[in-house]
């Protein structure tokens, strides 16, 4: 049976893992590559690294940060933050990524999606959505609410219809993030992934709000979730991987041991 | 010298990196020709099958060629779906026809709703029966990615030290049928088959440079059959 997977985001400034609550208030949390290896030991199943560097020289090390963590761990890797380009994203995989994540601009340029697709194949594009609850729909629908710009700027968007669309254009997985929820470690939003999830034939990653083991029994069962993703409780060493998926598997969740 | 196959078909970053990670000597040929030295070849490869339109008859000819002459061949993913005769997804486009049967789309034979509305929509669960609290619907995804266990149907040289039920990474939607050259299957939804095994040619429909130390080992196991085969 497929495995849930656990994947684990690094959240990489000028070379460092940091981690913020809402968005805001950076600290950091250690060299990446070394962060990895932890993760890898313990069983994660895939990693995440976005890159939240704010200058584009700067960025450059973004290549040797992926670089020092594909040569040894052969697991998957994903990157986002700041791929605007057929270019960017080409420049991730080379150094190692075997999938690439796209925000913003897929958002202002949808085609980037397809065009990521027919060169890599859908399996690499993740599309990611950064979303948060907004007054329902007049038709009485919930709405998420779609941001963009790390959740800065409101895109007009729907996060069900978003991912409906990232799918049709060609988006292997959609990449589900709570704003509202992100760092408070008070639970995956659940009723958003689980509308997402069950729109979509492609996987959905839920992320933002874990805290806790139950709130990946949670995010599994009543949030229809494919993956979920946290980057601070595994960080600061407040739950370790295995001893999670120790949890899900009590709980009937088919894991990776 | 292991030859890896570019047919632009993805990108080969990984499975070098992989190789390279195994003390494996890798070449990338550029035409048919340079490839008739290798001691052993890859063909990775994800996406649609019709990508191996590039593997065209003077690829295919020293391919042949090389594995009538006893050099392993190892097919990754795609690159083991096109070991087969062909693929439902791109009829016009023939495998290289080692392996017997055609590949398909998972789920293809069988009402297999993606969503939970749908079922609902035709009356196969009943909208009382979801919000009961009863166990919810299967759902089985299309395409299939993430980890998943091998169930192993027998001894290999290409799987040897590979442990029933340990766990690898795939990410594809088209399977090939399980046959006698199965040594190991996979379940989401229906069994396909995971390894393939025919005298020293081989598959994965996972990725094993992606799949953690099980994968690494089943590269091992093919660099090593290279290996005795050339000394």
């Amino acid at each position: 049976m497929l495995s849930k997977r656990i994947i684990a985001c690094l959240d990489v400034r000028d070379g460092q893992v940091v981690k913020g609550i809402n968005f805001e208030g950076l600290r950091s949390a250690g060299d990446p590559a070394e962060l990895a290896r932890r993760y890898n030991v313990e069983g994660i199943d895939e990693l995440v690294i976005l890159d939240i560097t704010a200058t584009l020289e700067r960025r450059r090390a973004l290549a040797d940060t992926i670089r020092a963590v594909a040569r040894e761990l052969f697991i998957p890797l994903a990157v986002g933050g700041g791929i605007r380009t057929e270019a960017d994203g080409a420049a991730a995989v080379e150094a190692g990524a075997d999938k690439v994540s796209l925000n913003t601009a897929a958002l202002s340029n949808p085609g980037l999606i397809t065009s990521l697709a027919n060169r890599y194949g859908s399996q690499a594009v993740i599309v990611a959505i950064d979303a948060k609850r907004a007054p329902d729909h007049s038709d009485g629908r919930p709405h998420f609410a779609v941001y963009s710009r790390s959740g800065t700027s409101a895109a007009a968007r729907d996060a069900v219809d978003w991912a409906r669309e990232a799918e049709s254009r060609g988006a292997g997985e959609i990449l589900l993030t709570s704003i509202d929820r992100d760092g408070t470690k008070v639970g995956f939003d659940c009723a958003m992934t689980a509308a997402v999830s069950r729109a979509v034939s492609i996987p959905v990653i839920a992320s933002g709000g874990a805290g806790g083991l139950d709130h990946f029994v949670d995010v599994f069962t009543a949030g229809a979730a494919d993956a979920a993703l946290a980057a601070s409780i595994f960080h600061f060493a407040e739950t370790s991987v295995h001893s999670l998926k120790l949890h899900l598997k009590q709980h009937g969740i088919p894991v990776r041991l | 010298m292991i030859a890896l196959i570019d047919y632009k078909a993805g990108n080969l970053t990984s499975v070098k990196k992989a190789l390279a990670a195994i003390g494996a000597e890798v070449v990338v040929p550029e035409t048919p020709a340079e490839l008739r030295g290798a001691a052993g070849v890859i063909v990775p490869g994800v996406g649609h099958f019709a990508a191996t339109r590039a593997l065209d008859s003077s690829w295919v000819d020293v391919i042949r060629g090389l594995v009538d002459d006893g050099r392993p061949l190892l097919g990754i993913c795609l690159g083991m779906q096109w070991l087969f005769e062909g693929s439902s997804e791109e009829p016009n486009v023939p495998g290289l026809g080692l392996l017997s049967g055609q590949c398909y789309r998972l789920g293809q034979e069988r009402l297999r709703p993606h969503r939970a509305e749908d079922m609902e929509l035709r009356g196969e669960v009943s909208a009382s029966v979801r919000g009961g609290g009863g166990a919810p619907p299967p759902v089985i995804k299309v395409p299939h990615v993430g980890w998943n266990s091998l169930d192993r149907r027998r001894d290999s040289v290409i799987a040897a030290g590979v442990a029933d039920g340990a766990q690898v990474y795939f990410t594809h939607s088209y399977v090939a049928p399980i046959t006698a050259d199965t040594v190991a299957s996979t379940e989401h939804g229906e069994p396909f088959a995971a390894i393939v095994e025919r005298g020293h040619v081989s598959g994965a429909q996972f990725h094993p440079e992606k799949s953690g130390d099980v994968g690494l080992q089943i590269l091992r196991n093919f660099l090593r059959t290279v290996q005795e085969r050339t000394t």
